[in-house]
């Protein structure tokens, strides 16, 4: 909603300055989003006519003209202007005058000749950006009046930032309201006369559309001049409240809308057909609009027709061939009341939002119609002419809506607030709103008036006391309720702490989109599960991803293309599957390329592998304190992994997830190397966390055999392992693998291991014979178990 | 005797000179060892007569106890020597830079959600949570929002085929929240949200909190006075504040909150940083809670608009970008 100050200022008595105004609006949930000063610095500005224009003897395109102040000799202004030329009125910076752009105007010479001030376009007095030409002044424009006082200058448009509770306030009338309850001053809006009939045109008006329609008034005005031009301060507070002039029946209509927040309709009275008959669209109906578009309609729709073709799209914008043009005499003025939910959303289905639809679908004032199309009737006939024919009503007062009475208590009113509001104040607040007010022992029973769409219960009330009384004079307090203490299970790791322990193993935290395009993801092979959205901003925001990893990698190429050639990313979000409802389900992950340290002086460089990578996962699942429950698998990979180099990683024999590098076939269509290497998990198993259950600290030494055996290369070491543990049993208290190697002295299609057996017994100190034994039955089973062989 | 003591002077002069460990101990070996001079003259002590005896025995230990003094004086100065080049010869380049001293960092949205979290769990609000891809009933309705309500259309929404949408905002977790529990109830509920507007100062996806607090005793003052301590610790200073009207279908009376916020190049805006309520009681009634004994405030911020205040960037976009030249800075 944007407006002039100036008429404001001229509706309500407002004791502040602009500021001041500015602010107290914007305090009272009236929030002012711009404030444009519009006329300032127009000192010794002044209208004038042209009375002389001849070419410049030495530029082809300067003018010297002769203006008249109206009184002394006419003064010699020379101006480059096209629009230039004798008998229009235009304005004249004087010498001495400083406009707002910062020009100075001085007597000067221009190519030799005098020249005594500046003839002014409208962008150089800062009034408004047209800067075609001189701003031309209508014909009565009195000669010699300052120009600021002419327009009404200085003056501000505000756009006001409105909630949707406030339809109210889309008219100056309805503001002008509210500023005076925050003023504590008197609103000065005349009573509306009737416009005396002088004519018998009518037409019939039919209702067809229930509760959607209650009321609707429809007047003829025959005999309009149709080249009437709209005066200047009419136009002007258009143009201030970010309207453009179009024409007078138009700007008549608009200016209503904007003054008392009624929308309004002209009709090209002869293109009408018997009766106009407000009734619900039939499914696939069409009217062709004002702005040339074609509307295709439901029956969801209220529509204005005849008795014989669709005219208009009730609330939402007229039709195009029963248009006021200029030719048009005779007009059909609607001014009606639609319910708030049947033009709620229909513009927007229609891809539009007018000026009406926006007010409409907040609620118009029911009472408003007769007193909008008399005002309109008012101001056409003194501005275009015309015979007004007699207000022609049709209404279903069951249908209107009507204002609900509420209480509100006195106790309530402190509890929410938090604050006492003196009854005085209370009283003072509601009466300055409108509301009807009547005291009962616990408090205040409350009518609003019609133009409060609001107000339906006591919070309600609540809301205004609070905003007119002043946010800021309600106290500051600190919640003083029964503090429970949030517990934190210790069985679980912190997110954070997870993601702060990722980011001191190097990775630096990401946030992708959700959402990716389906073309990537079935590059990745992901294709099924899917769930798209229904109205994506992009076909590359088209998809839930239903992993994190094709969006990482892309962050990843990111910063390969920016010359990070180690990159390692992670990041925790959730994944999302098809399902009833869907399935979201949080998920880590990690990328990874370039070498697996940092460059170095005094280390060799050395390529990022998949045990890097396992070690980090390593490290987060011992964190859980629980290693024995997971497991990596060889088999089962998803097609994005290398199927070599790929393990799939189950919890209790549960797959949550994958690693490994990247297949090379994936990476190639990426433009990545044999380097990059991925993790994705399911999120929750790895914050599951062991309680600690302490045992005793052994009392006997532990001992040590070191053995180094060779077996067939396809031998895992988790069967190794696996085989040692169950031959040694509780006696084992570790197995570390210290060297695997193959080659050079190891037979083709086998490898070397080389282990540390550390032996402990709980009741006893072992002796080399118990060890020499340990190490005889974890060799004797290899060689069975695993086809090993003992290495000297 | 006289040759003792000449022996015992020249062998001075030697162990002065002495310039290794080794050619010291050589030098000991002959004058204290089993068959140094020293060594013999005690020897010869036997041989004399008792009284002579006394008197050269004073005589021949004071020399081997000048000779040890003088030796190990020696011994020390060559092993301080020693140690000398040994440290000179160790020295290393200290401000070489060390072995896998590089660290990550977390992003700065989590960051500054986190900061904020933590904040509020410090006032007893526990952490709540609820799905991204909600229904209509959690998103609008339970919160006040009427169908077709032009309050729907300031939430640009994305829809599933399904009639389900990515929700607009956090609050449908108060909903979920409170149904099926019954006051006191203190939530903080962060989490990522979507609207279908993208351009330079809006993504399609970021990051609000929710908080909710109902009780028996809760006003609007409440809210006014945790916002104004949750702002002065989130940032570590105070600000001027202002509580302005404004209008959320699921909060009466409603507010957004600015901040004065001092601009670098020294003039000073509001900042719009918070919108915040009284829960309406439609609200409270849709979760089963009985507004007449229960009140609650609830209040959601942008966690992006925090973080582009608190850690000064100025494009909204960097967050999403990725680029580790932007992330290295919150390490």
């Amino acid at each position: 909603m944007k407006f002039s100050e100036n008429w404001l200022r001229e509706l309500v008595e407002i004791k502040a300055d602009r500021a001041a105004l500015a602010h107290a609006l914007t305090m009272a949930g009236l929030e002012v989003e711009e404030l444009t000063p519009l006329g300032e610095g127009l000192a010794g500005v002044v209208v004038v006519e042209i009375v002389g224009a001849e070419k410049h003897p030495e530029a082809d395109r300067l003018q010297v003209c002769k203006v008249s102040m109206g009184q002394g000799e006419p003064l010699q202004i020379v101006c480059g202007a096209p629009n230039a030329r004798v008998g229009i009125k235009v304005p004249l910076a004087t010498v001495g005058a400083n406009l707002p752009g910062g020009i100075a105007i001085k007597a000067a010479k221009l190519r030799g000749v005098e020249s005594f001030g500046m003839l002014c376009s409208a962008k150089e007095l800062g009034i408004d950006a047209d800067a075609s030409g001189l701003l031309e002044l209508p014909l009565d424009a009195p000669v010699g009046k300052p120009l600021a006082d002419y327009l009404g200058l200085p003056d501000a448009s505000i756009e006001l930032k409105l909630t949707p509770n406030r339809p109210d306030c889309l008219g100056l009338v309805g503001l002008a309201h509210d500023v005076a309850a925050l003023f504590g001053s008197a609103v000065k809006v005349p009573a509306q006369a009737s416009t005396p009939v002088s004519s018998e045109a009518g037409r019939g008006i039919r209702l067809e559309a229930g509760a959607d329609a209650p009321r609707y008034l429809g007047r003829v005005v025959e005999g309009i001049d149709p080249q009437a031009r709209t005066p200047l301060w009419l136009a002007e507070r258009l143009r201030r409240s970010g309207l453009r002039p179009i024409s007078a029946v138009v700007d008549v209509t608009n200016y209503v809308m904007l003054e008392l927040g009624q929308p309004l309709h002209a009709f090209d009275n002869d293109t009408l057909e018997g009766d106009v008959v407000v009734r619900h669209a039939r499914h696939g109906e069409t009217v062709k609009l004002l702005d040339g578009s074609e509307a295709k309609l439901d029956s969801g729709f209220v529509l204005i027709a005849d008795e014989r073709k669709a005219l208009a799209v009730a609330g939402v914008m007229g039709g195009y061939n029963s248009r006021v043009t200029d030719t048009t005499h005779n007009i059909f003025l609607e001014s009606a009341h639609f319910a708030p939910a049947a033009i709620m959303g229909r513009a927007r289905k229609l891809g539009m939002h007018t000026d009406a639809s926006h007010r409409f679908e907040r609620g118009v004032d029911p009472e408003l119609p007769r007193r909008a199309l008399e005002r309109a009737t008012e101001l056409l006939l003194s501005i275009a002419g015309g015979k007004a024919g007699p207000v022609l009503i049709a209404e279903n007062l069951a249908d209107l809506p009507t204002p609900a009475t509420v209480t509100l208590r006195r106790v309530r009113l402190k509890r929410v607030l938090g604050v006492d509001v003196a009854d005085a104040e209370v009283v003072r607040i509601f009466t300055a709103l409108g509301m009807h007010i009547e005291t009962v022992a616990d408090g205040w029973r409350v009518t609003a008036p019609s133009s409060r769409f609001d107000i339906e219960r006591e919070e309600d009330l609540v809301e205004e006391v609070a905003r007119i009384f002043g946010y800021d004079n309600i106290p500051t307090h600190t919640p003083a309720g029964a503090l429970t203490l949030v517990v934190e299970p210790e069985a679980r790791i912190n997110e954070l702490a997870l993601r702060e322990q990722l980011a001191a193993r190097g990775y630096y935290e990401a946030v992708n989109l959700s959402f990716l395009s389906a073309d990537l993801l079935a590059r990745w092979g992901f294709t099924e599960y899917l769930v798209p959205l229904a109205n994506p901003l992009s076909a590359d925001l088209a998809v839930m991803r239903p992993a994190l990893l094709p969006g990482l990698i892309e962050a990843l190429r990111h910063n390969r293309a920016r010359q990070q050639e180690r990159v390692r990313l992670f990041e925790v979000a959730r994944v999302f599957a098809a399902g009833d409802p869907p399935l979201e389900t949080p998920s880590l992950a990690i990328v990874a390329c370039g070498s697996a340290h940092a460059e170095q002086w005094g280390e060799a460089v050395r390529p990022l592998d998949f045990h890097d990578l396992k070690g980090d996962l390593d490290a987060l699942i011992a964190w859980g304190g629980e290693p024995q429950r997971w497991s990596v698998h060889a088999d089962g990979l998803p097609g994005w992994l290398h199927p070599g180099r790929g393990a799939r990683v189950a919890r209790d024999g549960e797959t949550v997830g994958y690693l490994g590098a990247l297949h090379p076939l994936l990476a190639k269509t990426l433009d990545l190397g044999p380097d990059v290497h991925v993790l994705e998990l399911a999120l929750e198993p790895l914050l599951a966390r062991r309680l600690p259950k302490a045992q005793p600290v052994p009392r006997f030494p532990s001992v040590r055999r070191d053995i180094a055996v060779d077996l067939p290369e396809e031998v895992q070491w988790a069967q190794v392992e696996q085989c040692v543990r169950g031959a040694l049993g509780s006696q084992l208290k570790a197995l570390d693998l210290f060297d695997r190697y193959s080659g050079k002295g190891v037979e083709i299609g086998r490898k070397s291991l080389a282990m540390g057996l550390i032996l402990q017994d709980a009741s006893r100190t072992l002796t080399d014979d118990d060890a020499d034994r340990c190490v005889r039955e974890a060799v004797g089973a290899l060689e069975t178990a695993c086809k090993a062989r003992l290495r000297g | 005797m006289d040759d003792l003591e000449s022996r015992a002077a020249q062998a001075q002069a030697e162990i002065d000179k002495a310039d290794t460990l080794e050619a010291l101990d050589a030098l000991r070996v002959g004058l204290l060892g089993k068959s140094g001079i020293v060594t013999a003259a005690l020897k010869a002590l036997g041989a004399l007569a008792p009284d002579e005896r006394k008197a050269r025995g004073a005589e021949v230990n004071r020399v081997k106890d000048r000779l040890a003094d003088t030796l190990a004086a020696r011994k020390q100065v060559l092993e301080q020597a020693e140690l000398d080049r040994r440290l000179a010869s160790e020295k290393l380049d200290i401000t070489l830079p060390g072995r896998d001293g590089e660290r990550g960092g977390i992003h700065p949205v989590t960051r500054a959600l986190e900061r904020i979290s933590a904040i509020f769990a410090r006032l007893g609000y526990q952490r709540a949570d609820g799905p991204e891809i909600e229904d209509d009933w959690h998103n609008f309705e339970a919160l006040n929002f009427p169908p077709h309500h032009p309050a729907r259309a300031m939430h640009d929404t994305f829809y599933f085929g399904d009639g389900r949408l990515l929700r607009t905002h956090t609050s449908p977790v108060q909903i979920r929240s409170m149904r099926g529990r019954q006051p006191p109830i203190r939530i903080i509920a962060p989490g990522k949200v979507y609207r279908s507007d993208s351009d330079q100062t809006h993504s399609p996806m970021f990051h609000q909190i929710e908080g909710l607090l109902v009780d028996e005793t809760s006003s609007f003052a409440d809210l006014k006075g945790t916002l104004a301590e949750f702002v002065r610790a989130f940032f570590e200073r105070d600000f001027e504040m202002r509580f302005r009207p404004s209008y959320f279908p699921f909060t009466e009376p409603s507010a957004e909150v600015d901040i004065r916020w001092d601009a670098e190049d020294g003039s000073t805006r509001w900042l719009e940083v918070l919108g915040c309520g009284m829960v309406h009681p439609n609200v409270l009634e849709n979760c089963g809670i009985d507004p007449e004994r229960y009140t609650g405030f609830a209040f959601g911020l942008g966690v992006e608009r925090f973080a582009m205040l608190r850690y000064g960037v100025s494009d909204l976009r960097a967050f999403f970008e990725n680029d580790l030249r932007f992330l290295k800075q919150f390490a």
